[in-house]
């Protein structure tokens, strides 16, 4: 349970990043990382599903607020909080009896880099093309989620190498 | 029953999900209608003064750059007085015509940007008053520089305004000089410094560094408020005959605005809608 309000407080302290830092912030006059995703990375794997889902989506809803943008947070991250799941025993090898042991610090680095990477590219390609909406052009959607995503994972990885400890 | 809860039971992580995307894509969809979108914007009481708080500390670093803009432009207001002083002592003998009550068509408020987007596709600005403070929907806002966009949504304290950098937006403008073509400002999207103006016709003599100035023909824009310069003209034989504006305004950059109040709208409005 501890944990559980600590990866909350997490999710809090990177929602505030996001609208008041993240969002300022953009490499080549464009390209805009979103960097509050790593929350969905980091929370703990456990029983509390619809805890998680729920805050996954009120995270990305708090963003949708700031940014004036519908729901398109909140649909893209609700969606990536829901696959995690498939993708953590895809990658990581994991029956539901290592949930509670699961730590994403743990596991091996290009193990981490697959989990990370398919997830950003979903959520960032789910968010691009709701906030296009239309067919035209597509080639600009996939080119932001292209650039996007290697910005959201520079920092996120730059971010893990300064704050988190090797163990 | 039985099977009804058990699959309930199965399914129930997939059912909470599919609900809550389901507001999710409502949302979205709601926010691509003007003045539709819901309660849940940043006109709102909470993130409305969060980024007010934000942007009065941006304002003190930008304190040199504002006050330069406006010295500039109290230039150009002395300019039109001297010069307006200068029309009227030559020609004082004219009849006087009691014109300010009964002819003023636009009245003139200033007002401050607390957010500001051009990355978006639809972008949208957030201005610090609302409508304690008389502002209405469908209002133009736009600086010395040019034009910026329409308020699309009041709050109390705050509005929401439609830049011009978004995919709705439709301004009507036309060419400075010459004949009165006018057509629909639109954006692609890509980059915020051009905006493109469409469906101007073909028989129009374009040429490369033409001025844009807003047309006047919509209920929203007073007449001649600057857009910006022609940077290329596209193929003369395409269906849009679409030419590329470059915008004077900085969309980056945008800190004072002013809000313009249409007072013969509703009597434009009447008038058409009969």
């Amino acid at each position: 349970m501890n944990r559980t309000i600590y990866y909350t407080f997490i999710g809090v302290l990177l929602a505030f990043l996001q609208v008041f830092v993240f969002d300022n912030i953009l490499f080549f006059e464009y390209i805009n990382p979103f960097l509050y995703i790593a929350f969905v990375f980091l929370f703990p794997v456990r029983e509390l599903r619809f805890y998680f889902l729920f805050l996954a989506f009120s995270l990305g809803l708090f963003i949708d607020i700031f940014a004036d943008s519908g729901g398109i947070h909140a649909f893209s991250t609700l969606t990536i909080a829901y696959v995690r799941l498939f993708f953590i025993k895809l990658y990581f090898r994991k029956t539901p009896v290592d949930y509670p042991f699961f730590s994403l610090q743990k596991e091996p680095f290009g193990k981490i880099f697959n989990f990370t990477v398919t997830l950003t590219v979903i959520h960032h390609f789910i968010l691009f093309s709701l906030d296009n909406f239309s067919f035209q052009n597509f080639s600009s959607v996939i080119l932001n989620t292209l650039y996007s995503s290697i910005f959201t994972l520079l920092l996120f990885f730059l971010g893990g190498f300064i704050f988190i400890k090797k163990q | 029953m039985q099977q009804l809860i058990s699959f309930i039971q199965k399914y129930k992580y997939l059912l909470f999900f599919i609900i809550l995307q389901t507001i999710g894509i409502h949302l979205t969809i709601k926010n691509h209608s003007f003045h539709k979108s819901t309660f849940l914007n940043s006109t709102n009481f909470i993130s409305g003064n969060l980024y007010e708080k934000f942007a009065n500390i941006r304002d003190y670093i930008h304190l040199k750059d504002q006050n330069q803009q406006l010295v500039t432009e109290n230039i150009q207001l002395k300019n039109k007085i001297a010069f307006l002083n200068a029309i009227e002592q030559t020609a004082s003998e004219t009849v006087i015509t009691d014109s300010i009550n009964f002819n003023q068509r636009y009245s003139y408020s200033t007002a401050k940007i607390v957010k500001n987007q051009y990355t978006k596709s639809n972008n949208i600005l957030l201005i610090n008053k609302g409508e304690a403070a008389g502002i209405e929907n469908e209002m133009a806002v736009f600086n010395n520089k040019g034009i910026i966009g329409v308020t699309e949504k009041t709050g109390k304290k705050y509005t929401r305004v439609q830049s011009i950098l978004n995919k709705n937006s439709g301004i009507s403008a036309r060419l400075k000089k010459g004949a009165n073509y006018f057509g629909p400002l639109v954006w692609d999207g890509k980059d915020y410094r051009k905006v493109q103006l469409t469906d101007i016709p073909r028989q129009a003599n374009v040429k490369i560094g033409d001025t844009i100035v807003t047309s006047g023909m919509s209920t929203i824009f007073p007449e001649g408020i600057l857009v910006g310069t022609v940077l290329t003209v596209g193929d003369k034989n395409s269906r849009e005959n679409k030419i590329s504006v470059q915008l004077f305004n900085d969309m980056s950059n945008l800190r004072h605005v002013y809000v313009v109040k249409s007072l013969h709208k509703l009597e434009i409005k009447t008038l058409l809608n009969e």
